[in-house]
């Protein structure tokens, strides 16, 4: 049981962070002195500041031979345009003849990487909320990493977000950002009959919201977006994503059975689930890149 | 007449790439890279993909500069605000 307890105790002592010995007399009693191999060579300031010239040669060198590696790479690649080229192949054929028809989207990239190669784009998702994840991890204050001082600093810039006078950043904010945000869910919702989808709009969207938060402050921001609102959106588009794209998965991968209507092409409510995943794509991409600059400046969202 | 503007915005793409490694200031490095990613997005739009560039215009000129600027602030780069 004492053992038990003990173990318990390293691995948590381990997790927070804080290396703690077993049986910390018995080590002290019996540790030699680590001999330290010294195996490097003792380079000092003055060795390394008369090298300038053996550096500068290395560096020219190693620069020249990378592209020389890949310009010689793109000698060899298939000339551009030419018709027996590798990509002239019967799966691009497929997907420009029947893309329409089996997709319903008029834009073909859209019905590409939202129907025929849709898991690319929940890995790529999965990818964003990732990075946003860790960023979290590293940045978000709490209790343990947050001194005096930043909540002091943190108060001082509410207080000049509310009563500094900044007219062009907050007129043009005023104006802007609902134009910016618009024009993002625009691009998100004709995603299928025009160039954009879910990756573009979503950072539109985002960079609209980040105009409004550095013009406003966060204080404003937080009436309507805080960090259970970010949690909420990008874990419910992430599943609804997967919701959508496993029931094609499970059943075949080939929408065998229930067939999803795919309505007239050109129409906005058409293509089956591409608009939906669309949607899930935007959500997900505005709320990491607003999370990226919210957690940058204050820590928190 | 569309040659020639491209040909124009290749040597401007290439004279930033150069002036952001050559540059010793890091805050007119990020903003010579919106130049950068400015000049990329319109270079995708005479490449007809229009989908790319709006992407470059959002993330290159746009957002990934404001995270630059938010950690060169971070690291006390910045003169004239508090961190500087």
């Amino acid at each position: 049981m004492e053992e038990k307890k003990k173990l318990w105790k390293h691995i948590k002592a381990w997790v927070d962070g804080e290396e703690v010995i077993l049986d910390a007399d018995k080590y002290i009693i019996t540790r030699s002195k680590k001999v330290k191999k010294d195996w490097r060579r003792q380079f000092s300031v003055e060795t390394i500041k008369g090298n300038t010239k053996l550096y500068g040669f290395l560096s020219v060198a190693i620069s020249a031979l990378f592209i020389g590696i890949m310009l010689s790479v793109v000698n060899d690649l298939p000339e551009f345009g030419n018709p027996s080229n590798p990509v002239d192949n019967e799966v691009m054929e497929r997907y420009l003849e029947s893309g329409i028809e089996e997709t319903g989207a008029v834009n073909f990239v859209a019905g590409m990487i939202l129907d025929y190669r849709a898991f690319d784009t929940f890995a790529e998702a999965n990818v964003l909320f990732l990075a946003v994840m860790s960023v979290v991890l590293l940045l978000k204050k709490d209790k343990q990493n947050y001194s005096e001082k930043e909540e002091r600093e943190n108060r001082e810039d509410d207080f000049f977000d509310e009563n500094e006078k900044r007219p062009i950043l907050k007129i043009g904010g005023k104006i802007l950002a609902p134009l910016i945000i618009l024009y993002g869910i625009y691009v998100v919702l004709n995603g299928h009959l025009s160039p954009g989808g879910g990756f573009s709009g979503g950072t539109i969207i985002g960079a609209g919201l980040i105009l409004y938060a550095s013009a406003y402050g966060q204080k404003k921001m937080q009436t309507f977006f805080t960090f259970r609102t970010f949690t909420l959106i990008c874990v419910g588009g992430l599943l609804t994503y997967c919701a959508c794209k496993s029931y094609s998965f499970f059943t075949g991968a080939n929408h065998v059975g229930f067939e999803i209507p795919k309505g007239i092409p050109g129409n906005i409510l058409s293509a089956g689930f591409i608009l939906p995943l669309n949607i899930c794509v935007g959500l997900i991409v505005a709320c990491t890149m607003y999370g990226f600059y919210a957690l940058f400046t204050k820590g928190d969202i | 007449m569309s040659e020639v503007i491209q040909i124009i915005l290749l040597v401007f793409l290439v004279a930033c790439a150069l002036a952001v490694s050559l540059t010793k200031n890091l805050f007119v490095a990020v903003i010579v890279f919106m130049g950068y990613s400015s000049i990329m997005a319109v270079i995708w739009l005479f490449l007809e993909s229009p989908d790319l560039a709006i992407t470059e215009a959002a993330v290159g000129a746009g957002v990934d500069s404001i995270l630059f600027f938010l950690t060169l602030k971070k690291v006390h780069y910045l003169k004239g605000t508090r961190e500087g």
